[in-house]
């Protein structure tokens, strides 16, 4: 599984290592629902009060706060209300939903009755990434479990509440994780991003009121509503309150999804729960800190960096979804950026022409720096590239592929300098 | 993104089971009765795996029949989402994350191994139609790395030896 035994406190993880933690019987044993019933006696206003005090934010990678998010929802009821869970996850280095549908569905739909209820939205969907076979299978199996104990339906613990969920799996496209792709391809559509406004507050799913969280954002309410919005905004950092799950990947010792509070050191982090990088601290060259589409830090930035949204937005950087690339030093940053390039490109989904050209071309340099094939001007012409991506799209995906390349130009220029001087890498 | 254009196929025009159809029926309840066109992924998923693993031109045209959706719809979706196959592949379609938290772990070396116990380039299947080799973007298991799918399962935390072990036990 990749979790290692923590010191601290958990929220979204507190039960995942339980035996046989994905089944009801077990959930429940472990304290499963009792926070949203206890959420189904108090108003939606109240419910939406208690995530707003909890400064919990989107744990999907935008950070947007959940509370907030909420209360966009028209008061109104002219029209049905929907609720989402993006399980879409599929951002290089981003593992850490997955854990949760495999082992602590019910927490997930405990997470989600509650936030329906405060949204009131009658229906839910849970849509998954569609290769994430045996984890929709589960969560299946926990949503019919759940039903037959009544925990869904038309009279959701006998409050009165009407609440349907349903799985919905995707079918292979990384751009389904923006939610108003998302939506189209729930619609039954090819997945391609709405523009925004309208936001999906107002016209979401089947041009109806919508909220759409990730599925970490969604597992975190029921620890709200049990011990409060205060409680939860105590943990972390200002700004950045309670706890997230890093996903750990590339050259550490332990790679591994660790919950812990935000703001935590990076240093620590990979010391104190990833088993330190791989030949020790010096031999780091890089992070990637929040998923691929994050800029890479230097190791010196590395040193002294706190995991929160503040610090990383600070250093050029983002939280993203948490999810934490380390390079040793025998990467050559030129083929990491390259192999990223590849998946933007692949993944573009042709909609708007900045981002289908533009991710083709920067795919197309990055592989011909890396071949030794560069040349003088490539940098610069990267960079322009970039800029022209930047911002200039519907959605962030165009964002996503700039990022990478802009912000490992300025973090190792003297690579792709030599990359294009020599012909070869300086690494190995 | 799916390059693929789709094939036709041999066999007589595809028609769902009994059973197939009794699914189809499960999956409109998911949906509110005036967006049924929200079962669509679902009733491609169940195509391509009542219809030998890959989506036929012909099935497309029977999936559009069937649901009522224009034949262009259809086939725009079919050909937007990466797993939906447009060729026949093998009964194993394993597909390799070579993405960079696979890659930081080895995944080249597994990919090699794989390469030369399948005698398989990157979209290709074996002779007998047993496998088909397919290069695939992040699989979202990085903590995992390096990561493969095998039909409906992963296999994680490969490495070369691990990998022709895999292959070796497959029935």
């Amino acid at each position: 599984m990749g979790m290692r035994e923590i010191p601290g406190e958990k929220v979204v993880y507190r039960n995942i290592e339980l035996q046989d933690s994905h089944l009801l019987a077990v959930a429940r044993e472990h304290g499963a629902y009792a926070a949203a019933r206890k959420a189904l006696g108090m108003s939606s206003e109240e419910v939406i009060e208690e995530v707003k005090q909890s400064n919990l934010r989107g744990r999907g990678g935008a950070g947007f706060p959940a509370g907030m998010k909420w209360s966009f929802i028209p008061k109104d009821n002219s029209r049905p209300h929907y609720l989402i869970c993006n399980a879409d996850e599929g951002e290089p280095g981003t593992c850490k939903d997955r854990e949760i549908l495999r082992h602590d569905p019910h927490l997930l739909i405990e997470g989600m009755i509650i936030a329906a209820y405060a949204v009131r939205a009658e229906r839910g969907y849970v849509y998954i990434r569609g290769e994430f076979v045996r984890e929709a299978e589960r969560l299946q199996q926990a949503v019919d479990d759940a039903y037959a104990a009544g925990l869904l339906g038309d009279d959701v613990m006998g409050s009165g509440f009407r609440f349907h969920l349903a799985v919905h799996r995707g079918a292979g496209a990384y751009v389904c994780g923006e939610e108003t792709a998302l939506i189209e391809s729930l619609e039954g559509k090819k997945g391609q991003p709405r523009l925004k406004p309208p936001f999906p507050a107002n016209v979401g799913l089947y041009n109806c009121p919508t909220v759409i969280n990730n599925v970490e954002t969604l597992s975190a309410v029921p620890a709200i509503l049990e011990r409060g919005g205060a409680w939860y905004a105590g943990l972390g950092v200002p700004k950045s309150s309670g706890t997230k799950v890093f996903s750990v990947s590339g050259h550490v010792v332990r790679p591994g999804n660790y919950e812990v509070p935000l703001g935590i050191p990076l240093r620590t982090l990979l010391d104190d729960y990833a088993g330190g990088v791989r030949g020790g601290w010096e031999n780091l060259k890089g992070v990637i800190p929040g998923g691929s589409s994050t800029p890479v830090l230097t190791a010196e930035v590395c040193a002294t960096i706190t995991m929160d949204y503040d610090a990383l937005a600070k250093a050029g950087s983002m939280l993203g979804a948490g999810s934490v690339i380390v390079l040793d030093k025998s990467v050559c940053i030129v083929r990491a950026i390259s192999r990223l390039s590849r998946f933007y490109r692949h993944e573009s989904c042709g909609q708007c022409t900045p981002c289908r050209e533009g991710t083709g071309w920067l795919a197309k340099i990055m592989n011909r720096l890396e071949a030794g094939q560069g040349s003088v001007g490539d940098i610069e012409l990267l960079q322009d590239i970039c800029n022209n991506i930047s911002g200039k799209t519907i959605c962030a995906l165009g964002d996503a592929a700039a990022m990478p390349v802009a912000g490992a130009i300025r973090a190792f220029p003297e690579e792709f300098a030599y990359h294009i001087k020599h012909g070869r890498c300086m690494v190995g | 993104m799916n390059e693929s254009h789709t094939e036709t196929r041999k066999d007589p025009m595809p028609r769902f089971s009994a059973a197939a159809m009794r699914e189809v029926e499960t999956i409109y309840t998911r949906y509110p009765p005036e967006y049924r066109r929200s079962a669509l992924l679902p009733i491609l998923h169940l195509a391509q795996r009542e219809f030998g693993g890959w989506l036929s031109r012909e099935t497309l045209e029977y999936v559009a029949e069937l649901t009522g959706i224009p034949p262009v719809r259809v086939h725009e979706v079919a050909t937007f989402y990466t797993m939906y196959n447009l060729r026949p592949v093998g009964k194993y379609h394993v597909q390799v994350c070579t993405n960079i938290s696979c890659w930081l772990c080895g995944s080249d070396l597994v990919v090699k191994a794989l390469q030369e116990k399948l005698r398989l380039g990157w979209g290709e299947t074996s002779a007998d139609g047993r496998f088909t080799l397919t290069e695939v973007e992040c699989l979202g298991a990085c903590v995992n790395a390096p990561t493969l799918q095998i039909n409906d399962d992963y296999h994680e935390d490969l490495t070369p030896e691990k990998v022709v072990e895999i292959i070796d036990r497959l029935p």
